[in-house]
């Protein structure tokens, strides 16, 4: 891994529009049963404008950082190697269907340790009006030759 | 669906809630359609075994995924209230092809404060924690 990496930043992903039964499916893909997720009258009810995604809906926007980061041939991530070593996500406010979101990724930190690199990367997701959304870390650890 | 709980009458220590997870095969294709990520180690048994892997292993981010449900139910469904959440990926999750996998989470209160309250997380498969530091920041009333 390029050690001159930490301070990086990426330029802003395409926006990515927020859909109803995308944030339904999500929500039954990791068991949700809150109303909230999948009825939009209960989530009008409950104050939001539309169904709301489960706290880690905001990976499948971090995701579009996380490849910008992994596809940079500088950057000398070898993906083969990579495990996911921790993830964090600090909100401003839950991830909405009709939400328009833009995510940048900055890295964060490179360390070794043991033979193994670890490098962290925030992606700071926001909507249409710049106001932020969510934050996503992530730590990812590349394993050295064994 | 309860109401959302109140911060007066909870206690440090307090179990919050506590449930159990079946997972299986199924669940791991769903989870790789809903967020895109086709790994084929969470599918793949001879993928999974040419990378060393015992099995087909859940993605990370169900186990976390699901692990917060708990949580969202016991704030009455709101996941508005998650202020933060963040888990370290310690152990695998084997999902076996005929029984699956069943992972277990205990939701505990870590740290009351002024406007709120720390979860502490215990996520359990085979008896084992899955899941490091796997803490909930939520909004009380």
């Amino acid at each position: 891994m390029n050690p001159e990496l930490a301070g990086r930043s990426y330029p802003a992903t395409e926006p990515y529009l927020v859909g109803r039964e995308k944030v339904r499916e999500f929500a039954r893909a990791v068991l949700a049963t809150s109303p909230l997720n999948l009825d939009p009258e209960a989530a009008r009810a409950a104050g939001y404008a539309d169904v709301v995604a489960p706290p880690t809906f905001a990976v499948v926007v971090q995701e579009r950082t996380l490849a910008q980061l992994l596809g940079d041939p500088d950057a000398g991530i070898d993906f083969s190697r990579v495990v996911h070593g921790d993830q964090r996500f600090t909100f401003t406010r839950p991830i909405v269907a009709g939400d328009e979101l833009t995510a940048t990724l900055t890295v964060t930190s490179v360390k070794s340790l043991g033979g193994h690199s670890m490098v962290t990367a925030e992606s700071a997701v926001v909507d249409t009006d710049g106001a932020h959304v969510v934050t996503a870390i992530s730590t990812l650890v590349v394993r050295g030759d064994e | 669906m309860s109401a959302a709980p109140a911060r007066a009458g909870l206690a440090v220590g307090d179990v919050v809630v506590e449930q159990s997870y079946h997972l299986t095969r199924e669940s791991l294709v769903r989870y790789a359609g809903a967020s895109g990520d086709f790994n084929p180690i969470h599918y793949r048994d001879d993928i999974a075994a040419s990378v060393g892997l015992d099995g087909v292993l859940a993605h990370g981010m169900l186990t976390m995924g699901l692990a917060v449900q708990p949580v969202v139910d016991w704030l009455g469904g709101d996941s508005g209230k998650v202020l933060d959440y963040q888990v370290r990926f310690t152990r695998p999750v084997l999902v076996d092809p005929a029984s699956g996998a069943d992972v277990a989470v205990v939701a505990k209160v870590g740290v009351l404060d002024d406007d709120g309250a720390r979860i502490d997380l215990t996520v359990t498969f085979n008896g084992e924690t899955v899941l490091g530091k796997a803490q909930v920041r939520v909004a009380l009333a």
